[in-house]
């Protein structure tokens, strides 16, 4: 391999790495288990779907701290063989992965809220729900974490297939500024 | 740190690991429910009912098996419906087998109470996916039925009950049964498995109904006239019970305890009430109640919330519709 090597300038920072792969594998685990949870008549059906809320309420907390964490630190320019255009396809993925991991737990909480459904939060604390249905904002917001989150799989694949094309096809050290 | 994010990457698969492939999905099950005709907008199992309205009246009996604030001395208001078993939303109220109480007791913005109960006190089946083939038989006709409780021993209390269970004139007459059971959980953290059941206080012999509507029409005037009052009675398991299996009664000589009195005081048909709006998924659960493993109540909240989804969408887009044509 000839990839070009990586200098620390060129690298995301330790906090934004973590952030990154922590919130991957909590990304993909929540997207698995709504589409899991949804179908399944299983015992463990429940429990699923209490962990699901749980993260849900991680995942906004997270990537809270990740926005603020990336607004406060430099990232590594993108390499300057790519097109104008190219860089402002990148720079509004990631601009859209944001708004999803926000809009994901979001819609969810008020999908519940409509439905009239508290949230406990593994037996610590519980998220208020309206104490009267609203079956129309229900289903718009049920409707919606649905689109979102065929949306963001999409988005997902989209961003892994442009990193490992930067690795492999043009060797540039988009990939490696981020591990 | 490379492996690192590698092993992240990997903890999805844990979750797709969790359980064993599913052998009826939700949507199968709603699917089969439904049947072929759609009726838009309406519950695809019980799409037949009346909304109630009422309060709980409870003596404090049993607020030291349970923190859930309703069981303490004391009066909450709820919301409930009463319906027939079937997907068909006008379907004559006196041919279907099994009548139904649902209740939603919204106590606080962080508690709130669903509950969803039969006249049967016992399931003929004790999971899911042989629920499911109990519902292709009760379609097939009666020769598959009774092929298919032929083949299920586990059917017998069913059975038995069936044989002599006698449909009463009115709503107001029924038992209704958790079926499954639940745990009572106290401030110590205190565990307590129970089935309860919603226990009649009047005797209405069946003959003199008459009509499609006919126990729609009953309770409606019955509580115009006055109140219908129901005994809510908790049955305490022993260690040597399983709370896990719905075919199953406890013994006759468990500890009952009267957590206090269930009022109706109104009624309003379906489409005007609040009830319709409602999803009695019995695993909207206050702190202070806790589901069991119950294979049957596991499952009711996927299936429930697939009927939900599918008929709040429909009348989404019909409120959608209704305001394009304004
Ligand atoms: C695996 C077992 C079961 C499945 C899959 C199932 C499925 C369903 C579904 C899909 C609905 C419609 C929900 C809605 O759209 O709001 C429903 C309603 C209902 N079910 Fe079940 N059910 C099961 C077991 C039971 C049992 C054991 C009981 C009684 C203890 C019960 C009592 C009711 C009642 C009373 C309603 C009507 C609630 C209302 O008025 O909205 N179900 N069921």
């Amino acid at each position: 391999m000839t990839n070009a090597q990586t200098t620390d300038s060129d690298r995301f920072s330790l906090s934004m790495r973590l952030f990154h792969w922590g919130m991957a594998a909590l990304v993909l685990s929540m997207l698995a288990a709504g589409l899991l949870m949804v179908t399944s008549l299983q015992p463990w059906q429940l429990t699923l779907l209490n962990i699901h809320k749980a993260c849900g309420v991680i995942a906004i907390l997270l990537v809270t701290a990740r926005l603020i964490n990336r607004l406060r630190h430099k990232l590594p320019a993108l390499p300057k063989e790519l097109s104008a255009w190219q860089k402002t396809v990148a720079k509004v993925s990631h601009w859209l992965l944001y708004i999803l991991m926000f809009a994901m737990p979001v819609s969810g909480y008020l999908m519940q809220y409509f439905a009239a459904r508290p949230i406990d939060i593994i037996g610590i604390f519980r998220l208020p729900a309206a104490l009267q249905v609203n079956i129309q904002y229900y289903s718009l917001f049920r409707e919606l974490h649905a689109v979102l989150a065929i949306s963001l799989i999409t988005l997902i694949a989209l961003h892994a297939g442009a990193a490992l094309h930067h690795h492999f096809i043009r060797k540039d050290t988009v990939l490696k500024s981020m591990l | 740190m490379k492996t690192l994010y590698l092993a992240l990457l990997f903890t999805p698969a844990l979750c797709l690991s969790a359980g064993k492939p599913a052998q009826v999905t939700a949507q199968q099950f709603v699917n089969l429910q439904q049947g072929d005709a759609v009726f838009p907008g309406f519950r695809r199992a019980h799409a037949k009912g009346i909304c109630i309205s009422g309060e709980f009246h409870s003596n404090g009996q049993l607020a030291g098996y349970s923190k859930a604030s309703l069981f303490n001395e004391g009066v909450t208001p709820f919301i409930g419906r009463l319906s027939i078993a079937g997907n068909n939303p006008t379907a004559p109220d006196l041919k279907s087998p099994v009548r139904s109480m649902a209740l939603s007791f919204a106590i606080s913005h962080t508690e709130q109470w669903r509950l969803a109960m039969n006249t049967p006190p016992v399931m003929a089946v004790a999971d899911p996916h042989t629920f499911y083939q109990q519902i292709q038989a009760v379609q097939a006709g009666p020769a598959a039925i009774q092929q298919f409780l032929s083949e299920h021993p586990e059917a017998s209390e069913f059975r038995a009950w069936a044989a002599q269970y006698q449909a009463t004139g009115s709503f107001a007459a029924e038992t209704y049964h958790s079926i499954n059971a639940f745990y009572l959980v106290n401030s110590n953290g205190e565990q307590q498995a129970v089935r309860w059941a919603m226990q009649p206080t009047v005797a209405v012999p069946a003959s003199a109904l008459d009509g499609n509507d006919a126990l729609q029409t009953e309770i409606a005037s019955r509580i115009a006239g006055a109140p219908v009052v129901f005994n809510w009675v908790f049955t305490l398991a022993e260690p040597a019970d399983d709370e896990d299996n719905p075919t199953k009664a406890w013994p006759e000589n468990r500890r009952q305890v009267t957590a206090g009195q269930l009022i109706l005081t109104g009624t309003t048909a379906q489409l005007e009430g609040d009830c319709h709006a409602i999803n009695f998924d019995p695993l909207v659960l206050p702190s202070g109640i806790a589901a069991t493993r119950d294979p049957i109540l596991r499952a009711r909240s996927a299936a429930y919330v697939e009927s939900y989804r599918r008929r709040a969408k429909e009348q989404l887009d019909g409120a959608l519709e209704g305001s394009n044509n304004d």
